[in-house]
């Protein structure tokens, strides 16, 4: 096995999942089925390549720096439109800090 | 004959009708055929209707309509529509009302395009079949037993049903290509930076793109052409020129260098091959030079590509926590339950999963054997085609190892479900022009795509080949 039931339950925690008993069971073996295959990579000798984080091309220098001009914001309204629970001008969750 | 932007243009140019009377054909047809497939979530008739009377009133005071002018033109669900529902096909944002506009629907729009809904797809553009969508699967018009593809499927499939001229997909993995491939249209994916993802739904940065779907190569031409170039929101986009891609298609492709990739031909299924060497066969005799190439890094995309694309979507994905976007779980208590129980109710099976091996190769400890390490074998796939396009112009192959399949037959095995994308995913990891054309189809009468890549900003060789092709067909 490549990951066990246990790693995937503090996997779910970190992404902030709440998984049940029958989802943990079958996240652990889709994963593993996963993790499997990308075994493969582990064939290529990859120590003198740079990693590839971006699309690279060759390009002209260009400066991607805009001018500092005073723009429209989207607007307090606007985005608070979609908040499924606001006031005052602000998003609102639950409460965080005990008086 | 099924209208094309050109046939549109000169209806309308001839007075023979007006643009608001093909948006409301468009839309009445489109409403009646839509239980067929599923293919639309969201229909937008008042926005379709006021987009086509601006086109007539240009067209009656002398003035140019614009380039897309009154052509009925669909919108995937992952790409922002001001004031008009975007649903990324979750339940997660099943009421979001975006506040603003994605960069290409404000081009579409000023080139007098006639936007008339939205179409549905894998939740969050994840996935290569459609089966993924919270708002049940698209169907393939072409067999409605089998899916349509994905993540693009719906705007693969209005396309092929006729009840939209044009759409808009996304691909991150092959996801406007393998569609397109399996609904019988043409599908483009552009170099990666050439159209702004300004309002298209994150789920992979580094891979994510905006492009075409139509019936005629010309057609996804002009609708590149119009969204292509420089955007100041997206600081991905690239500054390239735009070169005029309708100008170049002339039919004339003799002494081109076609490359076939080796690699693209194992594991590919008897009747999608025999439609791909048939169609090598009429390249050749449309003048080209046919030369065999390697792609050595091939076998090792597939599992690079999942990483690299689960760890940027979980990233992504984790802005959606209950506090801005709509929904939240009324089981909420504290901070942490609310995030929590929200993610759990609103994301679907194959988000979870992606956000958790996502999660996984991010993790402390795992991080150099898996992000780093795909991040280099991302280096040599890319260099596998660097090399190649120095001996040849474009790259021919297969878009999908088999034609489409019946809906609920891979459901059961994603890692076999993520195999499939092994022709898709290395254009994407390498970041160049690759696009499927019509091919042909199978004894058994299912359309096979014909994958054409090119080298970055080469869009152009890229659609020679497939006009050439397509006229030949």
């Amino acid at each position: 096995m490549k990951i066990t039931e246990q790693e995937v339950r503090r996997v779910a925690e970190l992404a902030n999942l709440a998984l049940t008993e029958d989802e943990i069971v079958r996240m652990t073996q889709d994963m593993d089925g996963i993790l499997t295959h990308i075994d493969k990579l582990s064939e290529l000798d990859t120590s003198n390549v740079e990693p590839m984080s971006q699309v690279l091309y060759d390009a002209e220098e260009t400066a991607t720096l805009r001018e500092d001009i005073e723009r429209k914001p989207l607007g307090n309204a606007d985005a608070l439109a979609n908040a499924p629970i606001s006031g005052q001008g602000y998003f609102k969750v639950p409460l965080v800090i005990e008086k | 004959m099924s209208p094309t932007i050109d046939s549109i243009r000169t209806d309308l140019l001839a007075r023979k009708r007006s643009a608001e009377e093909i948006a409301r054909e468009a839309l009445k047809f489109a409403e009646a055929e839509n239980p067929k497939t599923n293919a639309y979530l969201t229909f937008a008739p008042e926005r379709a209707l006021a987009a086509a009377r601006a086109v007539d009133q240009k067209i009656a005071a002398g003035e140019d309509p614009g380039a897309l002018a009154g052509v009925p033109i669909a919108i995937k669900d992952v790409i922002l529509t001001r004031g008009l529902r975007t649903t990324c096909a979750s339940r997660m944002l099943e009421t979001y009302i975006p506040p603003y506009d994605a960069t290409a629907v404000i081009r579409i729009e000023q080139a007098g395009g006639v936007i008339i809904g939205k179409t549905n797809c894998d939740e969050f553009a994840m996935g290569s079949s459609n089966e993924n969508s919270a708002f049940g699967p698209v169907r393939n018009p072409v067999a409605l037993d089998r899916v349509p593809g994905g993540s693009s499927g719906g705007s693969a499939a209005v396309v092929a049903q006729g009840t939209a001229v044009l759409s808009l997909g996304s691909d991150t993995g092959g996801s406007i290509r393998q569609p397109a491939s399996f609904c019988g249209v043409t599908g483009v994916t552009p170099t990666y930076g050439r159209v702004s993802r300004y309002g298209l739904t994150a789920f992979a940065s580094s891979l994510d793109h905006i492009g075409p779907f139509s019936r005629t190569v010309r057609d996804s031409a002009r609708l590149l052409q119009v969204m292509a170039g420089r955007d100041e929101m997206d600081a991905t986009s690239a500054f390239a020129p735009v070169p005029d891609y309708v100008a170049a298609l002339d039919g004339n492709i003799r002494g081109m260098k076609i490359g076939i990739p080796k690699e693209f031909f194992d594991g590919l299924a008897s009747d999608t091959g025999d439609v791909i060497q048939a169609a090598i066969q009429t390249l050749q005799k449309l003048g080209c030079e046919i030369r065999e190439i390697r792609l050595p890094h091939t076998p090792y995309a597939v599992g690079c590509y999942y990483i690299i694309c689960t760890a940027e979507a979980s990233s992504n994905l984790a802005r959606y926590d209950g506090v801005r976007y709509t929904r939240r779980s009324a089981a909420a208590g504290s901070l942490q339950e609310m995030y929590r129980q929200t993610r759990d109710e609103g994301f679907g099976a194959e988000c979870k999963r992606r956000i958790m091996l996502g999660t996984y190769v991010l993790s402390s400890g795992y991080y150099d054997a898996y992000y780093l390490k795909a991040q280099k074998v991302r280096a040599l796939v890319a260099r596998d085609y660097a090399e190649a396009f120095e001996q040849v112009d474009a790259i021919v192959g297969p878009v999908s190892p088999f034609p489409a399949f019946k809906l609920g037959e891979k459901v059961d095995d994603p890692a076999a479900m993520y195999l499939s994308d092994i022709y898709t995913v290395t254009g994407d990891l390498a970041g160049i022009p690759c696009m499927s054309v019509p091919g042909g189809k199978t004894p058994d009468g299912l359309p096979v795509g014909l994958q054409i890549l090119a080298n970055h900003f080469n869009e152009t060789a890229m659609f020679r080949v497939a006009d050439a092709f397509e006229r030949a067909a």
